[in-house]
């Protein structure tokens, strides 16, 4: 029950964060989003406690042991996300120096897109556009505040 | 003899990436090091689908532990198929790619590229072998770790910020997909395929929709299903145009084979998916309107694809074995005709430095164009719209008639999206060509003759390999049609899985 409660929490968690707009939260909310899994990966093998591995002949009860199945598949998710979490963090780390800013902005085209139509509505002759979207900065513009230190 | 050819296409290209690695200061070793390999592989695809058709499903348990403990790699007639054409595809764009410079000696990006895509291709493998559930996570694992190394190359703000987004959506479906395998393996207590495939009918009803539902999401997240496919047109376009095209033939195809591959083995279902008929009009309705409103020859491109992984959807919504004979042949159409669509593209694109449609588009008489490069595009744009006598229309013909044979309400209304889309697609491709037949000249950078030979040669390469699928449709269809009724009737995989257990 404490663990339900528990993988339930880091779950909301995660996903609460990994809704926000700056790439530092949502990595974050990743994170704690794998802690959940891994957990519930370790819940799934049976109640905590007992040794996953008993050695012939040990003392105690033999029939009692964890099973070492979802602890070894915990293991091999554990590095995979620690692995990804860090080329993350590496590629967050650039995207801060190149632009100054660590937000997940809104795709440029997605925006020219979006703003055709009503372009369009409001004067029918400048479709297409011969030249792209002059409302929209350019990708290659850098952000006017900060820059890299 | 088994054993090497199912083990090969996953070890050499793995071993092989590290191999290059060391490599990193002589470009021309890790040239020749991938494409060799990549042969060899290729050689070796070709001779398991053989093996397996006329001796059947080929298993392999890894280290001697036998499957239910151990993971075993399965080869049946289905994953051997998709392997080679999967194979042919990396070969020819690793060519492309070599020619067009993301791999060649003059750039610094060339370093990282050759293992990052022999990992890619390694994991690709697995993927199609791997012969339990846990395994089939690592194997996305490796294949996605490379490709979030490949999409990022030499990365700018715009490809930075699509790599983002990319690796954020790809990391959190995985991270579903581990608790859809923690759920599974809490309820049945095992994640090996066959074991699994007996299991799962034991369970009560709503824990069985709930885990088959877990994992449509998982892999409609990885194929780009709609409502899932926001994140493919915002990121796959920023990539260098190789990289685009084998992203765009075989990552999104590997999650179509994996909802495949559980839906059909694990929840085996007699009558029409409605779920699944809605997500497949959805996703090919969507798609291609998506693709119409785009500007960006690449993101048109991207939409397309979308729009078309609701081809696939469509055979295995309808649950028999004609309707997934349809799926399966459409998967390999597809991966070719898209590989082929985005290579030829990239052609166009470095020749006029834009991918904008309307800037790409010259005026009339400019005669910027190559008559080689416009019959490159038409041929499988033609095919992907499905015109006669080209791959995509036999591929079409083949889920038009499973859907007729089935004849329920869902079969039309999935008939009807198709045809539409299929007609828009054409719409879209128009477009597209009016802008690649003649483009603007413009002062893009002079290739070397060398170059052009070996982007030009791949691009041609891969239309050839489409024209082939026509050629080679009959035996083709009755491959397809044969892995189909294994993939309908599971007891066909389980015992071969289990038989493998006993010794000899």
């Amino acid at each position: 029950m404490t663990m339900a409660l528990v993988v339930g929490g880091l779950f909301a968690t995660g996903v609460y964060l990994m809704l926000q707009r700056s790439l530092m939260r949502t990595l974050l909310g990743l994170i704690l989003l794998g802690h959940g899994t891994n957990l519930l990966l370790l819940v799934s093998g049976g109640a905590p406690g007992d040794p996953p591995v008993v050695p012939e002949g040990a003392s105690g009860d033999g029939d009692r042991f964890a099973d070492p199945l979802p602890q070894a598949m915990a293991l091999t998710a554990i590095v995979i996300t620690f692995g990804i979490t860090t080329f993350l963090l590496a590629l967050a780390y650039r995207s801060w120096r190149l632009a100054g800013h660590d937000e997940v902005r809104d795709d440029i085209e997605d925006r020219r897109i979006g703003t055709v139509g009503e372009r369009a509505d409001a004067e029918p002759a400048a479709l297409p556009p011969d030249d792209p979207a002059p409302d929209v900065p350019a990708p290659e513009d850098p952000a006017p505040d900060g820059g890299p230190r | 003899m088994t054993t090497w050819l199912v083990v090969l296409p996953v070890l050499l290209p793995l071993l092989a990436g590290g191999v290059s690695l060391t490599l990193a200061r002589r470009a021309s070793a890790q040239r020749v090091l991938t494409a060799a390999v990549l042969t060899v592989v290729l050689a070796d695809a070709v001779t398991l689908l053989l093996h397996v058709d006329r001796d059947g499903t080929a298993v392999v348990a890894a280290g001697g532990w036998r499957p239910p403990l151990g993971i075993a790699l399965v080869a049946d007639l289905t994953a051997a198929l998709l392997l080679t054409v999967a194979v042919l595809v990396a070969l020819a764009v690793l060519v492309f790619a070599v020619g067009q410079g993301t791999a060649g000696d003059s750039s610094e990006t060339a370093v990282p590229f050759h293992p990052a895509y022999l990992l890619l291709v390694g994991g690709i493998g697995l993927a199609f072998l791997s012969g339990d559930l846990f395994n089939l996570f690592v194997a996305f694992e490796v294949m996605l770790a490379s490709s979030y190394v490949l999409i990022t190359l030499n990365a700018g703000e715009a490809r930075v910020q699509a790599g983002m987004t990319y690796v954020m959506t790809s990391l959190t479906s995985s991270l579903l997909f581990l608790t859809a395998i923690a759920l599974v393996y809490g309820a049945t207590g095992t994640v090996s395929f066959a074991e699994l495939a007996d299991r799962t009918a034991d369970l009560p009803g709503g824990v069985r929709t709930a885990l088959a539902s877990f994992l449509l999401v998982v892999f409609g997240i990885k194929a780009a299903v709609v409502p899932l496919h926001f994140w493919l047109p915002d990121s796959y376009p920023t990539a260098p145009a190789p990289i685009t095209a084998v992203f765009a033939a075989l990552l999104t195809k590997v999650g179509v084979y994996a909802m495949v591959r559980t839906q059909t083995l694990l929840f085996p279902r007699d009558d029409v998916w409605w779920l699944l008929v809605w997500a497949a009009v959805a996703t090919m309705l969507v798609g291609i309107l998506g693709a119409i409103a785009q500007d960006n020859v690449n993101r048109l491109l991207s939409f397309t694809l979308v729009s078309h992984i609701g081809f696939m959807l469509f055979g295995l919504a309808l649950s028999d074995a004609a309707g997934l004979g349809g799926t399966l042949l459409y998967i390999v159409h597809h991966i070719v005709v898209q590989a082929s669509l985005f290579l030829v593209t990239g052609l166009v694109v470095a020749r006029t430095g834009t991918s904008a449609l309307h800037r790409m588009e010259g005026e009339e008489g400019e005669g910027g164009g190559s008559p080689v490069v416009a019959v490159l595009f038409m041929l499988p744009a033609l095919s992907l719209a499905g015109l006669p006598p080209f791959s995509g229309f036999i591929a079409k013909f083949a889920l038009l008639r499973a859907a007729a044979a089935d004849g329920g309400a869902a079969a039309w209304l999935l008939s009807g999206a198709a045809l539409v889309t299929s007609l828009l697609t054409l719409y879209a491709m128009v477009r597209v060509w009016r802008a690649v037949s003649a483009p603007a000249a413009r002062d893009a950078e002079p290739v070397g003759h060398g170059a052009r030979t070996l982007t030009v040669g791949a691009a041609a390469g891969m239309v050839a390999a489409g024209l082939a699928i026509a050629v080679l449709a009959g035996p083709l269809a009755r491959v397809a049609e044969r892995a189909a009724a294994d993939l309908n009737r599971p007891e066909t995989y389980r015992h071969a899985v289990t038989a493998s257990e006993e010794p000899g």
